[in-house]
């Protein structure tokens, strides 16, 4: 009996119990929706992540004033002004050291037109751009000599771009923070939410020599809020590291044995951090999602030894009139493999189905790989044949006589 | 007549020698009773016999009947089907042989359900390995031959029990094998209906050669055989040849009107 024949003997079985088939295939549906909604979920988290990361820039380091405890006592980081413009611009002299970016924050309020908006003032110099990886969207950022001569200029961020201009193109035109007139330059591309959920579109960015002068105004010239500090490569962050506690901690006069007044963090390492949560979460999920899987295939083994019970006379019948034991074999397990086959491909497009709808509604950003389809397929024809194997070869090892005389 | 010659020159079809068979039963204490139903039991079968096996339920013809269908193995001796040790035989070259050289015949009919009757005749082409389109012409053909043509595409259900019958012996007529083993093919019957079914054996065995085993606990079922075997107990009683088959044979002018050309 050749293969095409068997399979159209199969096919007729299934036909002939279609609420019976259409339950169990149901088992395996599950099953596949489920592994592949989860594993989409999960390679869609990771995807995000990973985006993230890349648009906050590679091998940085985050320096921020203050140590993380003083004698016992801890303070929050930032809660003292030690570092200052000078530090950054020595920091970047460092071997290991690309680019550094020193930054002063504060809160505005902006004016366009009759529109205002109220939100982030970033005071820092042109290398910022290349280290926080912000590209532009429209115009371009400010410049050294913009930094040098305390420019009124301003680089939006897309979503308060959008606030103040609504479709407008907002470069050429002016603005005015705390009532003084800037001129927007350029407009940064959008990023989307940080690591930690904050919205990173909004903000304004000027150069730090104006804002020290002109905006957030200074009562300790020269400090600032903290410093991006870019790694040449990945591979030397440790040495990196060093290289700048050294760096402060000489500048600063701080005498052997005390405490540092920085901190220096490797926003990598957090960033790897999260790279391996989202990684255990989308196992965990997959995971999950296998043991209803493994559930749908225990309801097909199930059936298919309820199937061979119930047609122990049709297997004798079959084996009198020369089936051998591979030709039953096969039958049973074709049987098994196509519920599991069409459960798989129903599951799969179900599956699709709703993680398209999971991204709708929950706003989640949802990746289908050709991978996760053919790990579908695999595992639910893996399925049909280990769960369907059983029940098969108790079909096939049944005597013909013994078979014949089931009533 | 072409049977008779073939009983002559021929080897032996079926040899069977000292062929034993007994069950293992578990008792109610766990205990194993041996239940012997067939003794040193000796027969041969000449290519283009008509033979009838006989005996009350229980005088193990219908285990003979199995092992000679070889749906079941003896516990010992030898069984030689058309030369062959078939009791030395591996599950796949028994299913061969079954395939090929031997046509059954049930009680019960035992067709494949929801299969239409031109399917059900068709099947042990495939288990031959030959395609789906080809078996379906070939058992047209052959339905057409035995009359049923008309009921090609009936399911087993919707044909009366004759009908069914006749589905069951074209089924095993199919690979067109030398032995057709018959298990009390009448049972399920009325009279009328028997005696149709009976005359076609007849004129197989008659006109094409096949041997015919038969298993019958009737009477008048057994007349139209050409040699009675009676069984008693799991032993060969009676061994003859069936005077009354002569009038049979006369009757049998009716059944030509069963097989058109």
């Amino acid at each position: 009996m050749n293969l095409f024949t068997i399979i159209g003997e199969a096919l007729r079985a299934l036909r002939q119990n279609r609420l019976r088939t259409g339950l169990t295939m149901l088992g395996m549906i599950i099953g596949v929706a489920a592994v592949v909604l989860m594993l989409s979920i999960g390679q869609g988290a990771r995807t995000k992540i990973n985006e993230t990361i890349a648009a906050m820039g590679s091998n940085l380091f985050l320096v921020v004033p203050g140590a993380t405890s003083s004698g016992g006592f801890s303070f929050g980081s930032g809660s003292v002004r030690t570092l200052t413009i000078n530090d950054a611009y020595a920091v970047a002299e460092l071997p290991s050291i690309s680019a550094t970016a020193p930054v002063t924050t504060g809160t505005v309020q902006l004016n366009y037109a009759a529109k205002n908006w109220s939100t982030i003032i970033t005071g820092t110099t042109p290398n910022y751009f290349s280290v926080g990886n912000w590209k532009i969207e429209s115009g371009a950022i400010f410049t050294e000599s913009d930094l040098r001569s305390a420019a009124r200029v301003v680089v939006l961020g897309s979503v308060t771009a959008k606030n103040l201009f609504g479709d407008e193109d907002p470069v050429g035109k002016t603005i005015r923070i705390t009532n003084r007139p800037f001129l927007v330059v350029g407009v940064l591309m959008a990023k989307g939410q940080s690591l930690t959920g904050r919205d990173q579109d909004d903000n304004v960015l000027i150069p730090i020599t104006t804002s020290e002068r002109q905006i957030t105004g200074n009562q300790f010239p020269g400090s600032i809020r903290y410093m991006m500090v870019q790694g040449k490569s990945a591979g030397d962050m440790d040495i990196a590291e060093i290289e700048i506690t050294q760096l402060l901690r000489q500048r600063h006069r701080i005498a052997k044995g005390k405490e540092n007044d920085f901190t220096v963090r490797n926003l990598t390492a957090i960033a790897d951090v999260a790279t391996d949560a989202a990684k255990v979460m989308s196992i965990v999920l997959g995971a999950i999602a296998s043991v209803s899987l493994l559930v749908g295939g225990i309801g097909i083994m199930n059936i298919m030894l309820v199937s061979v019970t119930e047609r122990t006379r049709e297997i004798g019948i079959r084996m009198a009139i020369g089936a051998n034991q591979r030709a039953i074999l096969t039958q049973f397990l074709l049987e098994a493999m196509m519920i599991c086959i069409m459960g798989g491909v129903i599951g799969l497009v179900v599956g699709i189905g709703g993680a398209w709808v999971v991204s709708r509604v929950a706003d989640m950003l949802i990746v289908i790989t050709i991978g996760m389809v053919g790990l579908a397929f695999l595992f639910s024809s893996a399925v049909g044949i280990f769960f369907g194997f059983y029940p098969a070869k108790k079909a096939a090892s049944l005597k013909p006589v013994d078979a014949l005389r089931y009533e | 007549m072409a049977s008779m010659q073939a009983v002559h020159n021929a080897n032996p079809l079926i040899q069977i020698e000292d062929l034993c068979k007994s069950y293992n039963l578990q008792g109610a204490n766990g205990e194993t009773i041996t239940n012997q139903v067939l003794f040193s039991i000796n027969l041969t079968i000449n290519p283009g016999e008509f033979v009838a096996i006989m005996g009350h339920s229980g005088s193990g013809k219908s285990t003979l009947m199995n092992i000679l269908g070889c749906l079941d193995t003896p516990t010992s001796g030898s069984y030689w089907l058309a030369g062959k040790n078939v009791a030395a035989m591996s599950g796949d070259e028994l299913a061969h042989i079954r395939n090929q050289s031997i046509g059954f015949v049930f009680q019960g009919f035992n067709l494949l359900k929801r299969m239409t009757a031109l399917d059900n005749v068709a099947t042990p082409l495939l288990y031959a390995g030959i395609g789906r389109s080809q078996s379906r012409k070939r058992a047209l053909e052959l339905l057409r031959r035995t009359g049923l043509e008309s009921f090609a595409m009936h399911q087993p259900n919707q044909l009366s029990g004759g009908q069914q019958q006749r589905v069951a012996i074209s089924r095993a007529l199919i690979n067109e094998p030398p032995l057709i083993l018959a298990d009390e093919p009448t049972g399920n019957l009325d009279t009328q209906t028997s005696r149709e079914i009976m005359l076609l054996f007849e004129q197989l065995n008659r006109d094409q050669g096949i041997t015919i085993v038969l298993v019958t606990h009737e009477d008048d079922i057994a007349t139209y055989a050409k040699r009675l075997i009676r069984l008693k107990d799991g032993h060969i009683i009676v061994d003859k040849r069936n005077e009354a088959s002569e009038t049979a044979l006369n009757q049998a002018a009716d059944g030509n009107s069963l097989i058109t050309q």
